[in-house]
């Protein structure tokens, strides 16, 4: 038992010490703001990663959509703390209402859907998009005028500094369960597709987005966000704790899902789609299910990123840009969540930080020559990314150890029939 | 009975009907692969499907687990329509098959192939996995126990931390019935299980499927194209030919049938006699 505990008793140990340093750096100022938002970023990224790390990596289906929930995550927690901050509780009431009827919803449909046989997948993409349009139709129009002035007094009473972080937690929440409930609507009809046409659809997916974003204050009804202008005055509220917890329980999350019944069913997809299904694998389930919970860890970077920057542009989640989460994962390691994670950050590092510093005044585009000559050489060296497969001991599979032969094999089936 | 041969015991005709194939026909667009096949399986029996190559025997495994829908006819399982059902409900339902080309999760572990079949009975959901309960432990630990116990049987136990795709042919066969087993069939399906095996494998492999029929209470059948395997261990065969059943009986007289003699059997049969 004692060795069992060992990985994760060294996993926390060294996390803390990891979370400890970089906030005394922090708060001795050691660490300028610059490096602040670089260490920031590593980690949103990490997280948006992990997410594809999950889809990709672990459940074998190529994904380009990771930006556009990146995006919704950022811009929907994003709106509502620029709201709040402005006397205006809308946003948060909203999605939160919106996200928490969504999910019931949701849990009530897939028990009448149960009840038939041979449902298709349209329809069952079109009750679950009426269903969402009607939750948050209830919380826009039921939800605000009901629960507004109640969360405006209840949060107001508090002291600021305390309202202004459970909003802020509402903020995160809200905006991982948009990209969430997105990526489930998106995920039903387009991942019943073959897994090219999957990338396709979803690189469109992060297009769209793109597109709205740009036209939020025309074609959407949200002028606080200033389409292609970029939203700015949204509140710098992430810390360094937020960053941490945030990229910490991301981890543990994948984590626990992947060394679960449920992750080696997500595996058994990416393995062989075929046998899966003939085991017993309700494979579409299994992929909807690894591509929400990806989408969710991307929608709560998004939130982190914003409150960081305090400014969001669409053009940082144009379609170039959405393949750095695949660069990403694809450079440590497929399915390795330890080459994420440290690739992740070096790749801020390096790309936001070192090459901007030292490359001389002028030079900065040059570090677009620079990381696809890194990426080059990379492939031809060494293929299987920079981690290959390799894991920390905390997030390695830990195979149960072979049983101590008691008796000899009897069981076996030769010993029985002879 | 359709589906059925002349001259089964009544003990074994007064058994319940596991599955029932009736007038089922599938077409691959103009070409016909299966035409008005009929088969009925009783609880217990081990049941032979043989025929050159082309036949459609797979087909016929496909069309049973959904992998292929059925253009015309009915299939039954107990008292459960088939047709129409995703692969994976099936599966649930107690129909499990293994590949004419094995089919293993190569990159896998041996005991990880296993579980993954298992995870339909898992007894846990997302919540548990995620927060790692009690729940998630107990029956963690429970699931690692009874993949073992497959495992043991099929004499891999010693060697379930291996990577499946590195095991030696013959064991990579046996992993994949025991990974069938772990999803807890009534109906066992078993597509070439002797290919590619020498003899003394396929005396060995015999004695484990009449041992797995009787440990846990099995249905089989069986596609083969080893006569030795066929007529020695099944107790009554259908032969297929160009879709279409050209002969069903005991082991005995399928042999001297002459259409199958033509059709399919030759010298082979001819040996073993």
């Amino acid at each position: 038992m004692r060795q069992r505990m060992k990985p994760s008793v060294t996993f926390f140990a060294v996390g803390l010490v990891i979370f400890v340093v970089i906030q005394v750096l922090l708060s001795v100022g050691l660490l300028n703001n610059y490096w602040r938002g670089i260490i920031f970023w590593g980690a949103a990224i990490s997280m948006v990663a992990l997410g594809l790390n999950l889809i990709y990596g672990f459940n074998g289906q190529f994904s380009l959509g990771q930006y556009g929930f990146y995006a919704i995550g950022a811009y929907t927690s994003a709106d509502i703390t620029y709201r709040w901050v402005r006397g205006d509780p809308s946003a948060l009431v909203v999605v939160l209402v919106g996200a928490l009827l969504t999910l019931a919803f949701y849990a009530l449909l897939a028990v009448f859907l149960r009840r038939f046989y041979g449902v298709t997948v349209m329809t069952r993409f079109t009750l679950y998009v009426l269903v969402t349009v009607l939750a948050f139709a209830i919380a826009v129009t039921v939800g605000v005028p009901l629960l507004g002035p109640l969360f405006s007094t209840v949060l107001g009473a508090l002291p600021t500094v305390v309202s202004q972080q459970i909003v802020f937690l509402f903020a995160l929440l809200g905006g991982a369960s948009l990209a969430g409930i997105a990526s489930f609507l998106f995920g039903i009809p387009v991942l019943e597709l073959g897994s090219d046409y999957f990338g396709i659809a979803t690189l469109g997916f992060t297009i769209i987005i793109k597109v709205l974003l740009d036209n939020t204050d025309t074609l959407l009804p949200f002028p606080e966000m200033k389409g292609a202008r970029g939203m700015i005055g949204i509140p710098q509220w992430t810390t360094w704790p937020w960053v941490f917890g945030s990229l910490l329980l991301v981890i543990l999350v994948m984590r626990n899902v992947l060394h679960s019944s449920v992750g080696r069913a997500i595996v058994s997809v990416r393995e062989d789609e075929r046998a899966a299904e003939l085991v017993g694998i309700d494979v579409a389930t299994t992929k909807v299910l690894a591509f929400v919970l990806g989408s969710v860890f991307a929608g709560l970077a998004g939130g982190i990123r914003a409150h960081d920057l305090a400014f969001l542009h669409p053009q940082s989640f144009n379609f170039i840009q959405s393949f750095n989460p695949l660069i990403i994962v694809v450079f440590g390691g497929l399915s390795s969540m330890t080459g994420t994670v440290v690739t992740g950050f070096f790749w801020i590092f390096l790309l936001e930080g070192v090459l901007r510093l030292y490359l001389p005044q002028g030079f900065e585009t040059w570090r677009m020559v620079v990381y696809p000559l890194v990426l080059l050489i990379m492939m031809l060296l060494r293929p299987e990314g920079l981690f290959g497969r390799y894991e920390i001991p905390f997030l390695r599979r830990v195979l149960p150890p072979l049983p101590v032969k008691a008796e000899p094999a009897a069981e076996s089936a030769q010993e029985v029939s002879a | 009975m359709n589906g059925r041969p002349e001259g089964l015991s009544p003990e074994v005709e007064a058994r319940p009907v596991v599955l029932e194939m009736a007038g089922v026909t599938h077409f691959f667009g103009n070409l016909r692969a299966v035409y008005n096949f009929d088969l009925v399986l009783r609880h217990g029996e081990l049941v032979g499907l043989i025929g050159p190559n082309g036949a459609g025997k797979t087909t016929i495994f496909n069309l049973i687990t959904g992998v292929y829908q059925a253009t015309q006819g009915s299939i039954r399982y107990k008292d459960a329509n088939l047709l129409g059902l995703p692969s994976h409900e099936i599966v649930q339902m107690g129909i499990a098959r293994t590949f004419q080309n094995i089919r293993l999760f190569a990159n896998l572990t041996v005991l990880d192939n296993v579980r993954i079949a298992y995870h339909p009975h898992a007894g846990y959901g997302l919540v548990d996995s995620v927060l790692h309960t009690k729940r998630f432990r107990e029956k963690e630990a429970e699931m690692a126990e009874q993949a073992q116990e497959f495992l043991e049987i099929f004499g891999l136990g010693e060697r379930r931390n291996d990577i499946a795709g590195s095991l030696p042919y013959g064991l990579q066969r046996r992993l994949e019935i025991a990974r069938a087993l772990a999803a807890y069939p009534r109906l066992l399906l078993l597509d070439e299980p002797a290919a590619g095996m020498n003899p003394q494998e396929i005396d060995e492999l015999m004695d484990l499927i009449h041992f797995i029929r009787d440990r846990f209470d099995l249905t089989i059948l069986l596609v083969e194209h080893r006569m030795r395997l066929v007529m020695n261990i099944c107790e009554w065969i259908t032969v297929m030919d160009f879709g279409e059943i050209i002969a069903r009986g005991l082991p005995v007289d399928v042999r001297n049938d002459p259409h199958v003699v033509e059709a399919y059997l030759g010298r082979q049969a001819v040996d073993i006699r």
